[in-house]
C-alpha cells in the first residue's frame, strides 16, 4: 500500500453487512481509514470516542435508528459531518434528513466519486481553516478547497484536475496509467476518450511550472508525481 | 173535505192568450181579475207562445183547494198572508233561485210579496155629511156610539169565519191594538152585516146600503174609480194593518221555466214606476219595514186552537 | 362535484315532507275538530231557541172549564225567525191526542232530570231539529200530560257551519302556508351542520386525513367518528403503503449499492481491457436500472399528486436556489459552473415537491448533456408568465424529436451512451400541465437547449 499524505478517517454506520463491507472496499481501495459500525449504541460509542473527519449513516428504516444517532450527535455538539446513505429519494425526505442534523446525503446505490464530491463540499463547509493543507515541496496543496499554492500564487483547480492531483500526490512514487485515472475520474455513462487524461495532466504541468514538482509521462505504463 | 170546484164554482174564470198555446200556466187567485190583466197581458206581450188560464176564488177555499190538488196549479197568489205562508212552510212552494228582491219582502226565495195593501175604514159620504170623518179607531167608535141610529145595521166588515184575509187582518188587528175589541162589540151592538169579501161591502157602501165598512182592502176601494165621489177611504192613523200580497210556484208546476218568469215580471213591473199602468195594485212600499212581515209568527193565528178561542171571543163580541 | 356517489333520496325533503304532512294531518285534524265544535255550539244556540218557543207554549197553557187552552203568543213563533228563512213545524199533545199543529211530527220524551229534550228527525222531505216538553196540567177535574214539540229546519244552521267551516278551512290553510314556510326554514337550519361539515372536509388539504376537530351536533356525531375512523384506517393505509414503498426502495437499493460499490473497487483493481470494459459495463447497467426505479416512483408520485394539488405560496428563485445547492458537488464533478439568474423573488401559488421534482429532472438533464467546463443557466422569470428556464450549452435538441422528447420513454437520438430513461422531461411536463402552465422545448440561438417550465 503506497503511504497516503491525505487520508481522511471515516465511521460508516451500516447494519447491513455486505453492503458495509462493499463500501469499506472502495474507500479503503481510496486510502481512507474506515472504521464500521453496525447497531447505533457502538456507533454512538465510536463518534465520542474517535476522531472522525466524516461519518456515514444508513438511516436503514424510517423508523429506524439512523436517525436517534443524528440527536445525539447534533446534542452534543459534534461537528463531525454526517452524510446520510438513504433508499429514499424524495425531496420531502431530504429537507427531514437536513432538519435533523445531516450535512448531505446520497441515494443507494450510489457513485462514489459523487460520495467524494459531497464529502468535499461538507468538509469545506465545516472546516473554516485548512486544516487539511498537505505540503510537499514547495507546493501547497489543499484538496478541500482544491487550490494548489506555488510560490506566492494559489490557484483554484478545475474538479478533475484537482483528483488527478490528489491522487498523484498521495503516491509520489507510483505511477498511475491513464485508465487508472480514467476510471477514477469519469462517469461511467460519460461518452469521454481516456486522451481527455492528457488534456488535465497537460494543464496540471502548467500549474507546477516553477515548482519543485513535475508529473513525468511513462510511454505506455502512465503518469508520475516528480519531485525534483 | 172540500170537494173539487166545478167550473161554475169559480168566482172567476178567464183565459189569456192563443188558443192554439202548448203551455198554458194555470194562476189560481184571489185577486179580482181586473186588477191582474193588465200584468198578465203585459207578460204574455214577452211570452207569446204562452197562454194564461186565471182563476179567481176566496182566499179560504183557496187554501183548501190547492192543498188537496197541488198538481192543478202552476202559480198561486193571494192576500191572505198568513195562509200563505203555512202553504211554504208545508213545502207545496218552489225556490227561485235568481230573483232580485228586497229580504223583507220574500220568504226562502218561495214566496214573493209584490203589494203592501192596508186595511182601511171606507164610508159613505153621504152619511158623514156635516160631521168630522174619523181618522181613527177609537174616532169610529166615538162616531157609531153618537149615532147608533144613523149606523145601526148600516155596519159592515168581514166574516172572520169564512174570509182567510178578513181573519188576518182580525187577528193582526186584535194583536195590535186593544181598541179592535171594544170595535167588534160596537158593532156586535149595530147589527153590523158580515161579507165575505172586499168588492160586496164595497158595492153596499155606494149603494148606501152600508155606511161604514171596516177592514176593508183600501186598494180595492181606490180602485173602483167611479165609486170615489160616493165613498171615502180612511186609513186608521195608529197601526194601520198593512197586508202584502205574495205569490208562489207549486212545486208540482209543470212550467217551472215559465212560472219563474211570470214572478220575475210580476215583481219586476210592480218595482218600475214607469210601467205603473200595468200594474194596478198599489207598489210594495220601500219606505218602511213592514209591520207584520213574513216570518213563522203568521202562523200562530192559524193554531186550531188560537183559532178557536179568537173565533169563539169574536163571536161572543159581534152576535148580540 | 358529487360524481360517483348513489343518491337516494334526501334528507331536506324527508325533513320537509314530514314537517309538511305533520301540519298538512294537524291542520286537518284542527278543521275537524273545530267543525265538530263549531257544530255543538250552533246546535246549542238553535237548541236554546226551541227550547224557549216549546217553553213559551207550555207556558200559555192553562185548563178552562174542562178545556185545555193554550193561547200562546206570537213571539212563540216569531223567535223562530232566521235568516234563512228556516221552515217550522210544531205539535202540541195531550197525552197522546193531537190537540192542534202538524199531525206525525214526533214527539222525544226528556230524560228524567231534564227539562226539555232535543233531537233530530225529517219532517216534510226535510231534515229538522225538534226540541220537546211536557207539562202536567191539573185543573177541575182534568189531569193531563201536555207535551209541545217545535222544529225546525237546520239551514241556517249548516249556513253558519259552512261558514265556520270555510274560515276554519282559510285559516287551516294560511297555517299550512305558514308551515310549510317554517319547514324550510327549519330543515335548512337543521341540515345547516352537515353542510359546514361538508365544506370544512370538501376545505382539506389533499394530505389532510386528520380528525374532524370541530364540535358537530349529537346526532351527526357517529357519523363524524365513523368518518374519522375511517381516515385513520386510511391514513394508516396509506402510510403503511408509504411504509412499503419505503421497504421496497431500501430492499431493492441496498443490494444494488452493494453491488455497485463492490464493481468500483473492482474496476480499480482488474488490469485487462475486457474486465475494465465489463465492470463498467457493470456499473452502467446498475445505474441505468437505479435511476429507472426512481423515476417510475416518481411519476407515480406525481401522478397521484397532480390531483390533489398541495397549494401553497411559494417563491421560485428560492427553490432554483435550494437545486442549486444540492445539485452543486454533481456539477462540480462535471466542471459546470450553475448560474442563477433572478432580479428578485417570484411568487407563485404551487405544489413544492412536485415542482422541485420536476426542475430536479431538468437540471439532471441538463449537467447530463451539457459538456464539462460550461455553465448551465437557471433563469427565473415573471414575464409574461413566471418560469423557469435551464438553458445549457450542449449540442442542443435533434431538430424534429424536439417535440417527441417530452413522450415517455422517449430519448433523442443525440442521447448516446448517455444514461437515462427518458421520463425526466415527460414528468417535467405533467407538473407543468397540473398547475396549468406548459414545457417548452427550443434551441438556444447560439447552440444548447433551453428547457422553459412556466405556470
Amino acid at each position: 500500500m503506497p503511504r497516503r499524505l491525505i487520508i481522511l478517517k471515516f465511521l460508516l454506520i451500516e447494519d447491513n453487512y455486505e453492503l458495509a463491507n462493499a463500501i469499506c472496499a472502495r474507500m479503503r481501495s481510496d486510502g481512507h481509514v474506515v472504521d464500521h459500525a453496525d447497531k447505533i449504541f457502538d456507533a454512538i460509542e465510536y463518534s465520542q470516542i474517535g476522531e472522525y473527519d466524516l461519518i456515514l449513516l444508513d438511516v436503514m428504516l424510517p423508523d429506524g435508528d439512523g436517525r436517534e444517532f443524528l440527536k445525539h450527535h447534533r446534542a452534543r455538539n459534534r461537528s463531525t459531518p454526517v452524510i446520510v446513505l438513504t433508499a429514499r429519494s424524495q425531496v420531502s425526505d431530504r429537507i427531514s434528513l437536513l432538519d435533523l442534523g445531516a450535512d448531505d446525503y446520497v441515494t443507494k446505490p450510489f457513485d462514489h466519486a459523487e460520495l467524494e464530491a459531497r464529502c468535499r463540499a461538507a468538509l469545506r463547509r465545516n472546516s473554516g481553516t485548512s486544516q487539511s493543507i498537505t505540503v510537499l515541496a514547495d507546493v501547497a496543496f489543499d484538496p478541500v478547497a482544491g487550490s494548489l499554492k506555488v510560490g506566492d500564487s494559489t490557484i483554484k483547480l478545475r474538479n478533475k484536475e484537482l483528483r488527478i492531483f490528489e491522487l498523484l500526490i498521495n503516491a509520489p512514487q507510483q505511477i498511475f496509467s491513464k485508465q487508472k485515472l480514467f476510471d477514477r475520474l469519469f462517469s461511467y455513462d460519460d461518452d469521454v476518450s481516456e486522451n481527455a487524461i492528457e488534456v488535465y495532466i497537460g494543464r496540471l504541468r502548467k500549474h507546477l511550472v516553477g515548482s519543485q514538482l513535475s508529473i513525468s509521462t511513462h510511454r505506455s505504463l502512465g503518469y508520475r508525481l516528480d519531485h525534483d | 173535505m172540500v170537494q173539487p170546484v166545478l167550473a161554475e164554482e169559480w168566482e172567476d174564470q178567464q183565459f189569456f192568450g192563443s188558443a192554439t198555446s202548448q203551455k198554458t200556466l194555470r194562476i189560481l187567485s184571489n185577486t179580482d181579475t181586473r186588477f191582474f190583466a193588465p200584468i198578465i197581458e203585459s207578460f204574455l206581450k214577452s211570452q207569446p207562445s204562452v197562454s194564461v188560464k186565471y182563476l179567481v176564488t176566496g182566499s179560504a177555499e183557496l187554501y183548501d183547494i190547492f192543498r188537496t190538488s197541488p198538481e192543478d196549479f202552476d202559480v198561486v197568489i193571494s192576500s191572505a198572508m198568513d195562509l200563505q205562508f203555512k202553504l211554504v212552510n208545508d213545502g207545496y212552494a218552489l225556490a227561485l233561485g235568481d230573483l232580485e228582491h228586497p229580504d223583507w219582502a220574500q220568504w226562502r226565495e218561495s214566496l214573493f210579496a209584490f203589494s203592501t195593501e192596508p186595511a182601511t175604514i171606507v164610508i159613505n159620504r153621504e152619511a158623514f155629511e156635516g160631521v168630522p170623518t174619523p181618522s181613527s179607531r177609537q174616532d169610529l167608535i166615538k162616531a157609531l156610539r153618537q149615532r147608533p141610529e144613523t149606523f145601526q145595521g148600516r155596519v159592515g166588515t168581514y166574516d172572520v169565519r169564512h174570509s182567510g184575509l178578513g181573519y188576518f187582518f182580525a187577528t193582526q188587528d186584535a194583536r195590535a191594538s186593544e181598541t179592535y175589541w171594544r170595535l167588534t162589540e160596537v158593532f156586535g151592538s149595530l147589527g153590523v152585516r158580515l161579507y165575505c169579501c172586499s168588492g160586496d161591502m164595497i158595492d153596499d157602501l155606494v149603494s148606501g146600503k152600508i155606511a161604514v165598512a171596516y177592514n176593508v182592502l183600501g186598494s180595492y176601494a181606490l180602485g173602483r174609480e167611479d165609486a170615489q165621489s160616493q165613498i171615502k177611504v180612511i186609513l186608521p192613523s195608529n197601526f194601520p194593518t198593512k197586508m202584502m200580497r205574495s205569490a208562489f210556484v207549486s212545486t208540482n208546476t209543470r212550467l217551472p221555466d215559465v212560472a219563474g218568469t211570470f214572478i220575475k215580471h210580476l215583481t219586476g213591473i210592480q218595482a218600475d214606476i214607469s210601467k205603473a199602468a200595468t200594474f194596478p195594485l198599489p207598489p210594495l212600499d220601500r219606505t218602511v219595514e213592514p209591520a207584520i212581515s213574513l216570518d213563522p209568527a203568521l202562523m200562530t193565528y192559524l193554531d186550531r186552537l188560537k183559532r178557536r178561542t179568537f173565533i169563539q171571543e169574536w163571536e161572543s163580541a159581534i152576535i148580540q | 362535484m358529487i360524481e360517483g356517489v348513489k343518491i337516494s333520496g334526501s334528507l331536506r325533503n324527508r325533513l320537509t315532507v314530514s314537517l309538511i304532512g305533520g301540519a298538512a294531518v294537524l291542520a286537518l285534524l284542527m278543521y275537524f275538530i273545530v267543525r265538530a265544535y263549531a257544530t255543538q255550539i250552533a246546535q246549542q244556540g238553535q237548541d236554546n231557541i226551541l227550547g224557549a218557543s216549546v217553553n213559551s207554549i207550555l207556558d200559555a197553557a192553562n185548563v178552562s172549564e174542562g178545556f185545555i187552552d193554550v193561547d200562546f203568543p206570537y213571539a212563540s213563533f216569531s223567535m223562530l225567525g232566521t235568516d234563512t228563512d228556516d221552515r217550522v213545524f210544531y205539535a202540541i199533545y195531550q197525552d197522546d191526542e193531537l190537540l192542534s199543529g202538524y199531525d206525525g211530527l214526533a214527539q222525544i220524551f226528556p230524560e228524567v232530570d231534564k227539562a226539555s229534550a232535543y233531537g233530530n228527525t225529517t219532517f216534510k222531505g226535510a231534515p229538522v231539529r225538534l226540541a220537546s216538553a211536557s207539562r202536567m196540567l191539573v185543573g177541575a177535574d182534568l189531569r193531563v200530560q201536555l207535551t209541545v214539540t217545535v222544529a225546525q229546519t237546520q239551514d241556517s244552521l249548516l249556513g253558519a257551519l259552512n261558514r265556520i267551516g270555510r274560515n276554519v278551512a282559510i285559516f287551516g290553510a294560511g297555517f299550512f302556508l305558514l308551515v310549510v314556510i317554517l319547514a324550510f326554514w327549519a330543515t335548512s337550519t337543521a341540515i345547516g351542520p352537515l353542510a359546514q361539515l361538508t365544506t370544512s372536509v370538501a376545505r382539506r388539504g389533499p394530505q389532510d386525513l386528520s380528525p374532524v376537530a370541530s364540535p358537530v351536533p349529537r346526532e351527526m356525531a357517529p357519523l363524524v367518528f365513523s368518518l374519522n375512523k375511517l381516515m385513520a384506517r386510511l391514513e394508516y393505509s396509506l402510510s403503511r403503503s408509504e411504509d412499503f414503498i419505503a421497504e421496497a426502495a431500501h430492499r431493492v437499493r441496498t443490494p444494488l449499492a452493494t453491488v455497485r460499490s463492490h464493481a468500483e473497487a473492482t474496476l480499480l483493481r482488474v488490469d485487462k481491457e475486457e474486465n475494465r470494459q465489463a465492470m463498467r459495463s457493470m456499473i452502467r447497467a446498475i445505474d441505468e436500472s437505479s435511476r429507472a426505479a426512481g423515476q417510475l416512483l416518481d411519476h407515480a408520485m406525481i401522478t397521484f399528486r397532480a390531483d390533489n394539488l398541495d397549494q401553497k405560496n411559494i417563491d421560485l428563485v428560492e427553490l432554483v436556489q435550494d437545486l442549486a445547492m444540492r445539485l452543486s458537488p454533481i456539477a462540480e464533478m462535471r466542471d459546470i459552473e450553475l448560474q442563477l439568474d433572478a432580479l428578485g423573488p417570484v411568487s407563485v401559488i404551487g405544489d413544492a415537491i412536485l415542482l422541485q421534482n420536476a426542475i430536479r429532472n431538468l437540471v439532471d438533464n441538463a449537467l447530463k448533456y451539457a459538456p464539462s467546463e460550461s455553465i448551465v443557466r437557471l433563469v427565473v422569470a415573471t414575464t409574461p408568465k413566471p418560469s423557469i428556464s435551464v438553458v445549457d450549452e450542449g449540442a442542443g435538441f435533434p431538430i424534429g424529436e424536439i417535440n417527441l422528447l417530452p413522450d415517455r420513454f422517449a430519448r433523442g437520438s443525440n442521447s448516446g451512451g448517455i444514461i437515462g430513461s427518458g421520463l425526466g422531461l415527460t414528468i417535467a411536463q405533467e407538473v407543468a400541465e397540473a398547475h396549468g402552465g406548459g414545457l417548452t422545448l427550443n434551441n438556444h440561438s447560439r447552440g444548447g437547449a433551453c428547457v422553459t417550465f412556466s405556470f
